[in-house]
């Protein structure tokens, strides 16, 4: 007899319903918020994007105005700052987890750099101020700028690399080792191509938050206004959020639905890059298995 | 075959993991162009006394020798080796084939390319197929990856793979043990070929197999405070039908293990 056993299955029946109805509302706040957001953005600022709004220094006219210094600003920014902490972050990395004998001293490097990763981003700005800006007398260059997010996200980037080089399964590097390789050989030829789809997405992702900072730079310095593209590390610039920021300040209205577009760029870039780090993991991924 | 002699040899071999012993006082010595077996219970040390051979063990953390190893009557763990000369010259196939995420051929062209073999190389992963009995699988699919192979293939390329850098001796650690029985059956006919130019010592759990392959056998156990020790060494005919130790023979019977 299947039927007719009391286990007071109705009450449990309607628990389960109920927690699906929590799980999901929950769910629908975030997705209900969003795309309200995103609703509002792309509707004020759709209309204004254009060629010309791209290509375009800033302007005391909402009409006249552009992104292209804030968009070159950033892409310079981002660029000198994947540089340096690609380097320096997977360099760390590979040190921590192949070369450094496990002690005390080890422990209390891997403590702090994840704490590092908890630090608030102005802090970051201030000690950018002090060190890049006055101490190497940078100035308020891209270069300081760009010096200031790697001490940003290198934090994120070492654990991120960290994970990656720690997953590579043991049996393979015995291999290697077994085979007369040196230590060096075997992270260039065995170890950091099969960490390397963990590792580049760990950049991006870093990268990516990054570009959407806006206070570390407003502390060193970076300018509001630049009617100039960066040419050299060492111009003057401004980035997306500090222009979007600057725009939504001014009395004129026009300058809010400007700022609207340049959140619609900032977006896209972000897109852009969340997809490469999407497809580059992918490649590497297919390539290590072929 | 030419004469024989020793090529390796512990002397009051012990080993250390972060202060717990592995094993204890291991003396043996290992014939050129025989296979030596290597037997006894789960954790009494098998592997981890055949990694002594190649230093594989300082890879551990906190992993200490004593005592000695001599490989032609020189001391590996002397300060004047380099470790990778040691593995260069005596090669290890592992319990599970781990065969590169590359292809076929970069697998095998793997151990002479690091070190800076400067000969045709196609020749010699051509060679090595050869030897390791995959070539007639493998020769249309060499720019395939490794991961397509079967499990059995993957073990005769990991072998394929130790060979291409023309080691001396060949560490196997239960080679078969992932294996099904008609792969293991390959393997161990490979394995009687290779003894023809190369020394092997052959870690194994499997009686039958121990029996089928080797020339010479050391049994060893766990000890009271779980160190392994060498109870008994000899020609694996004599060590299997007339064993001189009652420890031995309890556990060739299956008494225990």
């Amino acid at each position: 007899m299947i039927t007719g056993t009391d286990r007071n299955l109705g009450k449990r029946r309607r628990k389960g319903q109920v927690s699906h109805a929590i799980f999901l509302a929950a769910t629908m706040v975030g997705i209900v918020a969003l795309s309200f957001l995103l609703g509002d953005v792309a509707r004020k600022g759709i209309g204004w994007l254009d060629w010309q709004f791209l290509t375009s220094l800033p302007s005391r006219f909402p009409e006249r105005s552009g992104i292209s210094s804030a968009l070159w600003g950033s892409i310079w920014l981002i660029g000198l700052t994947a540089l340096f902490s690609l380097t320096i972050g997977v360099g760390t990395a590979i040190y921590l987890e192949e070369y450094a004998r496990r002690g005390w001293l080890t422990r209390a490097i891997q403590t702090n750099i994840s704490n590092l990763a908890g630090v608030p981003s102005i802090v970051y700005g201030i000690l950018g101020l002090a060190a890049f800006v006055r101490a190497m007398s940078l100035g308020r260059s891209v270069m300081a700028g760009a010096l200031t997010m790697t001490l940003l996200i290198l934090p994120i980037i070492i654990v991120a690399s960290q994970e990656a080089i720690r997953a590579v399964p043991r049996p393979l590097r015995d291999a290697s080792f077994a085979l007369g390789a040196t230590r060096w050989q075997t992270v260039r030829r065995v170890v950091l191509p099969a960490a390397a789809p963990g590792i580049l997405t760990g950049i991006i992702l870093a990268l990516a938050r990054a570009l959407g900072e806006a206070a570390p730079l407003i502390m060193i310095g970076a300018l509001m206004f630049v009617p100039f593209v960066p040419t050299s590390p060492l111009d003057q610039f401004s980035v997306l959020p500090i222009q979007i920021f600057n725009w939504t300040a001014r009395p004129q209205p026009e300058f809010r639905l400007i700022a609207a577009a340049a959140i619609i760029v900032l977006l896209v870039v972000l897109l852009m890059m969340n997809a490469a780090a999407v497809l580059l993991r992918n490649k590497y991924q297919k390539r290590a298995e072929e | 075959m030419s004469e024989t002699y020793t090529v390796l040899e512990t002397r009051g071999l012990s080993l250390w993991y972060s202060g717990f012993q592995a094993l204890r006082d291991i003396s043996l010595g290992i014939k050129s162009n025989q296979i030596t077996a290597i037997i006894g219970p789960s954790g009494c040390g098998k592997s981890s006394y055949l990694r002594c051979f190649n230093r594989m063990n300082e890879l551990i953390t906190g992993a200490r020798v004593g005592g000695k190893v001599l490989f032609h009557d020189e001391d590996v763990y002397s300060p004047e080796v380099d470790p990778t000369e040691i593995r260069y010259r005596i090669g290890m196939v592992f319990q599970k084939p781990n065969p590169f995420p590359k292809t076929v051929y970069e697998n095998v062209a793997f151990g002479p390319r690091i070190n800076g073999y400067d000969g045709d190389l196609d020749e010699l992963v051509e060679g090595s197929l050869h030897r390791a009995a995959l070539w007639d699988d493998v020769k249309d699919r060499l720019g395939e990856s490794s991961a397509k192979l079967s499990g059995g293939q993957q073990q005769r390329l990991c072998i394929a793979r130790a060979l291409a850098v023309e080691p001396e001796v060949i560490l196997m650690d239960e080679p078969c043990s992932a294996l099904d029985p008609i792969a293991t059956l390959a393997i161990e006919e490979l394995m009687h070929e290779l003894s023809q130019d190369y020394t092997i010592i052959i870690v194994t759990h499997n009686m039958q197999q121990a029996a089928r392959v080797s020339d010479m056998a050391a049994f060893l156990m766990m000890g009271e405070d779980r160190a392994g020790f060498l109870v008994e060494y000899g020609p694996t005919e004599q060590l299997f039908t007339n064993p001189r130790d009652k420890r031995t023979e309890d556990y060739i019977t299956g008494r225990f293990g």
